[in-house]
């Protein structure tokens, strides 16, 4: 477990290089306030879907790669369950939904964010970053959104798969309500995913060697799909208060096969999703004024 | 012999600019291992006092990931599949053909100093984190099995170094290998023991997996460490092993011949 390079199967090198200069925002005036966002954002969506359509194979490759990878996780539960009938009180059908639910909040966060979260240190190295600062949009709106990972939205369709099989086995029908609620906290699990990991991408205005650091985050996911009983101490306290890997999907799995005994750990998942946002958007304009560009 | 002295020389001093990498990349990998080491401690306290989970006790079991992390960071590739690829794919190895250098010892060489600067790296931490679970951590039985867990490291590595070599040569035929590595990776991850002894299988299933290379990438030497091969059966899985790297050689050997007709320097 100590190759994080490898065992994060996305986003690797060689995923074709993101030309700046290919979103078309010319004819967008700059007068438009807020709602020239969507705007600009479906422009950057036609561009990533015709980059994917160029590499079709390697699309479709990196899908299988994922589903390996997934299915990887759910045999090691399998295993342990061959040993075991629960770890604390989580039952076998509780982790795979957990497991599930953490592809899941894992998916879209790679669709949305992954690729320009670890781009954002290329950006820097390169000086191509330039170009991005005078375009008169929000600059962290631009370096976080322009590039979607189209192959991720395939492979969070299979942990939903995953999580609806886990909720038949245990005979369990949420109300709408709860999958409501549900797909709100990963939300909330989803922010805070980007918001850490773009404060570590925000790290390579300091060293331009932060990429390490920032695949090393994929280590954390690792812990997010584990069962939050399972830990203690410091390690518990650490990765619930500071980085609150054991909130992002323990608190919406928790909700939804109703093992939320308080409404405590619900507001703290909201809470710490509000935090990390700040603190990230506080480090990203700290780094911002250490930008000097590159001698070109 | 001297030239490739020099490679390694050289390998070192280039790894070394990536030490705080290697630091950060032992570090951050201590998080998954203690999360499941975790696990495995609630699932022994659920089972009770003395519990057994196939044929490990707690204390066997925690042995057991430490073990698979020392023999990890020992044998590992770390960056070699991907710089070779892009050896390949840049028309870098056009240089090599000229020279009277043998790529593929020239490589080996890089990967020998790669591990070597790793080490030397993530040795403290490493050590440090294993004496804080001392309670848990077995020592071999005796010093045979010790030294056969040593020659088993080695064949571990150059093992491991062959595939990644063979699959990297990938590169002379597709643009973009990381899938593939990725692909094998991940049945390796599994059936090599990183994420659980493959004993705690289903014998049936343990068997099969036998039959593949990829328990000797890693569970084999831990499993010799913990003195659960003994007498003829760890004559028998040294002999095995050994088969396995020189079928890799061979298959990294037979790969380069192939790739080395088709190649044609692009811009090189």
């Amino acid at each position: 477990m100590t190759k994080p390079s490898h065992s994060n199967p996305t986003g690797a090198p060689g995923s074709p290089e993101p030309n700046p200069q290919t979103p078309s925002l010319g004819g967008l005036s700059s007068a438009g306030g807020w709602s020239r966002y969507p705007r600009i954002y479906a422009a950057l969506w036609r561009n990533s879907v015709t980059r994917e359509m160029i590499f079709k194979s390697n699309f479709l490759l990196w899908i299988v790669v994922e589903l390996l990878w997934f299915g990887l996780q759910l045999s090691f539960i399998g295993v342990l369950y061959l040993h075991t009938d629960h770890i604390g009180t989580w039952t076998k059908w509780e982790v795979i939904l957990l497991i599930g639910a953490s592809h899941f909040i894992q998916q879209i966060f790679q669709a949305f964010f992954l690729i320009n979260c670890t781009n954002l240190s290329e950006l820097v190295r390169t000086g191509k970053l330039d170009f991005l600062l005078l375009l008169p949009v929000n600059t962290r709106f631009v370096v976080s959104l322009r590039q979607v990972d189209l192959g991720a939205f395939v492979n969070a369709v299979s942990a939903v798969g995953v999580m609806v099989y886990a909720a038949r086995q245990m005979h369990l029908v949420p109300t709408a309500l709860q999958v409501v609620a549900f797909l709100l906290l990963c939300l909330a699990g989803i922010v805070i995913h980007y918001s850490l990991m773009f404060l570590l991408a925000s790290i390579s205005f300091w060293t331009v060697k932060a990429q390490g650091i920032v695949w090393g985050y994929y280590n954390l996911f690792q812990i997010a799909r584990l069962p939050d009983e399972a830990f203690r101490g410091v390690f518990k306290a650490i990765f619930t208060f500071a980085i609150p890997m054991l909130l992002v999907t323990n608190v919406p799995v928790r909700l939804l096969v109703n093992k939320l005994s308080s409404p405590g750990p619900l507001l703290l998942l909201l809470v710490m999703s509000v935090a990390c946002f700040l603190v990230s958007e506080w480090g990203w304009r700290a780094s911002l004024k250490r930008y000097t560009s590159a001698s070109s | 012999m001297a030239k490739y002295w020099h490679v390694i020389g050289v390998g070192i001093q280039n790894n070394l600019t990536y030490r705080f990498n290697f630091l950060a990349r032992t570090l951050f990998g201590f998080i998954p291992l203690i999360a499941v080491l975790y696990v495995w401690l609630t699932i022994y306290s659920g089972k009770g006092q003395g519990a057994m989970v196939g044929s490990y006790t707690l204390a066997g079991m925690i042995s057991y990931y430490l073990l698979t992390t020392i023999v990890d960071a020992l044998t590992a590739v770390n960056e070699d599949d991907w710089q070779i690829a892009a050896d390949i794919k840049d028309g870098n190895i056009s240089q090599f053909l000229l020279k009277p250098i043998d790529y593929l010892i020239y490589r080996l060489c890089l990967f020998f100093s790669g591990r070597l600067t790793y080490l030397a790296v993530a040795a403290v931490p490493l050590a440090v984190f294993v004496f804080c679970l001392r309670k848990y951590f077995v020592l071999p039985p005796n010093g045979i099995t010790f030294g056969a867990f040593l020659l088993s490291v080695i064949l571990t590595a150059l093992l491991q170094f062959f595939i990644s070599y063979a699959l990297a040569m990938l590169a002379f035929w597709v643009l973009e290998v990381s899938t593939f590595i990725f692909i094998v990776f991940a049945f390796e991850y599994i059936a090599s023991g990183h994420l659980f002894p493959l004993d705690i299988l289903p014998p049936g299933l343990a068997q099969v997996l036998y039959f593949t290379p990829f328990p000797y990438q890693l569970y084999f030497p831990v499993t010799v460490y913990m003195g659960k091969v003994e007498g003829v059966e760890l004559g028998k899985g040294l002999v095995v092993q050994l088969a396995w790297v020189l079928a890799a050689y061979a298959l990294a050997r037979f790969m380069w011949q192939r790739g080395i007709k088709k190649y044609s320097a692009v811009g090189g």
